[in-house]
């Protein structure tokens, strides 16, 4: 089971935490997977999670919102509606039709491509960066990289849950990561 | 040329003209019919999940399943705004817990699509949720599913239809609402 933040933890987290379910040795022996789709299924904890993000972000003249493919669509389309920001799904390869732009980043084993499409994003955008999860923070660092390759500002990284012991914070060039929740 | 469903509802002109045609992808020949740049267009993303919010609100609806993975976008915001469950439709071996699969035909070769087990029971009534409805291979094999644990699957709804490929008429007696039809 996922742990809020505890001193001055927002009530919400609590339920939040609760309904996320742990899957032992997915997609690997000894990874603890922390599956969001049980947190999907209570109506009022999924409320709750994109409400405390936007929240955090109205009034913050956030002007897009990226979500990672395919979690960060979840839960980044809902906080762009909220807040009246664009959308923009950063993809793997081959999945966006018009131009874009990539870029690599490491994997344990090997190396994989997140994708944007040229034009999504103009040079004065503020961006969040949505995900259900920041393990060693290769994925947001890349998604990062687009954004500003593109001439956005990127404000801050968005996730349900850190694993704070992969370090990913560390990973993000110094912009500021917001979780609801940490899980060891 | 985009069409338009639903009568004459003053929101869909700019719905229809936000969605932008890439001829050519992901082959020679085929129009590909591109979403994300309705996504850039807050009013517009607002008025499609509100023309569904309006249609569904009322309906006792208790699941949204949407279909990896623009389904995903399209699915949650209706989900919340109708206090319904949002339950995501996978490709194989990406949903962690145990699962039921259902296969179902490519133009070449046949694909799997999985939903968990638990996530859906009996009598639960359903939406199926995905951007586009061209042969409908990929929501009846969604149908299937949630049929398969016993929803009942109320309606499957999609932004765009390409009436052509008649994907509607496969769709085993589930009705079908979408907001534009594309040729």
């Amino acid at each position: 089971m996922a742990c809020g933040e505890d001193k001055e933890q927002d009530p919400r987290i609590q339920g939040i935490a609760a309904s996320i379910r742990v899957v032992p040795d997915f997609p690997k022996k000894g990874i603890m997977f922390q599956d969001i789709t049980t947190l999907l299924l209570d109506p009022k904890a999924f409320k709750n999670t994109v409400d405390l993000f936007v929240e955090r972000y109205s009034g913050k003249n956030i002007s897009v919102v990226a979500g990672i493919e395919a979690r960060g669509f979840i839960f980044g389309p809902p906080i762009a509606l909220a807040i009246g920001a664009k959308f923009v799904p950063l993809r793997k390869p081959r999945k966006l039709p018009g131009e874009v732009i990539s870029e690599k980043y490491v994997l344990e084993y090997g190396t994989d491509c997140l994708e944007m499409h040229v034009g999504a994003i103009q040079p004065c955008d503020r961006a969040l960066v949505v995900d259900d999860l920041v393990a060693t923070g290769g994925t947001l660092r890349a998604a990062m990289n687009l954004l500003e390759r593109a001439g956005a500002e990127v404000v801050e990284c968005a996730c349900v849950i850190e694993l704070p012991e992969l370090k990913g914070r560390e990973r993000l060039n110094g912009k500021p990561l917001y979780v609801l929740m940490e899980s060891r | 040329m985009m069409a338009s469903e639903g009568g004459e509802d003053h929101r869909l002109p700019r719905i229809a003209s936000a969605i932008r045609v890439i001829p050519d992808f992901p082959k020679p020949g085929i129009m590909f019919q591109d979403i994300t740049t309705l996504l850039l267009d807050p009013k517009a993303f607002r008025d499609t999940i509100d023309m569904f919010v309006e249609r569904y609100r009322d309906q006792e609806i208790t699941i949204i399943a949407g279909v990896e993975a623009r389904g995903f976008i399209f699915g949650p915001p209706i989900a919340l705004a109708i206090g319904a469950k949002f339950v995501p439709m996978r490709k194989p071996k990406k949903l962690p817990g145990e699962v039921i699969s259902e296969e179902y035909s490519l133009e070449y070769g046949t694909d799997r699509m999985e939903m968990h087990v638990g996530a859906v029971q009996p009598g639960d009534r359903a939406l199926v949720i995905d951007d586009l409805i061209a042969t409908g291979g990929t929501l009846s094999a969604a149908i299937r599913l949630l049929e398969r644990v016993g929803a009942e699957v109320v309606e499957c709804a999609c932004v765009i239809e390409l009436p052509e490929l008649k994907g509607r008429e496969r769709l085993g007696g589930t009705p079908l609402f979408v907001l534009v039809k594309a040729a």
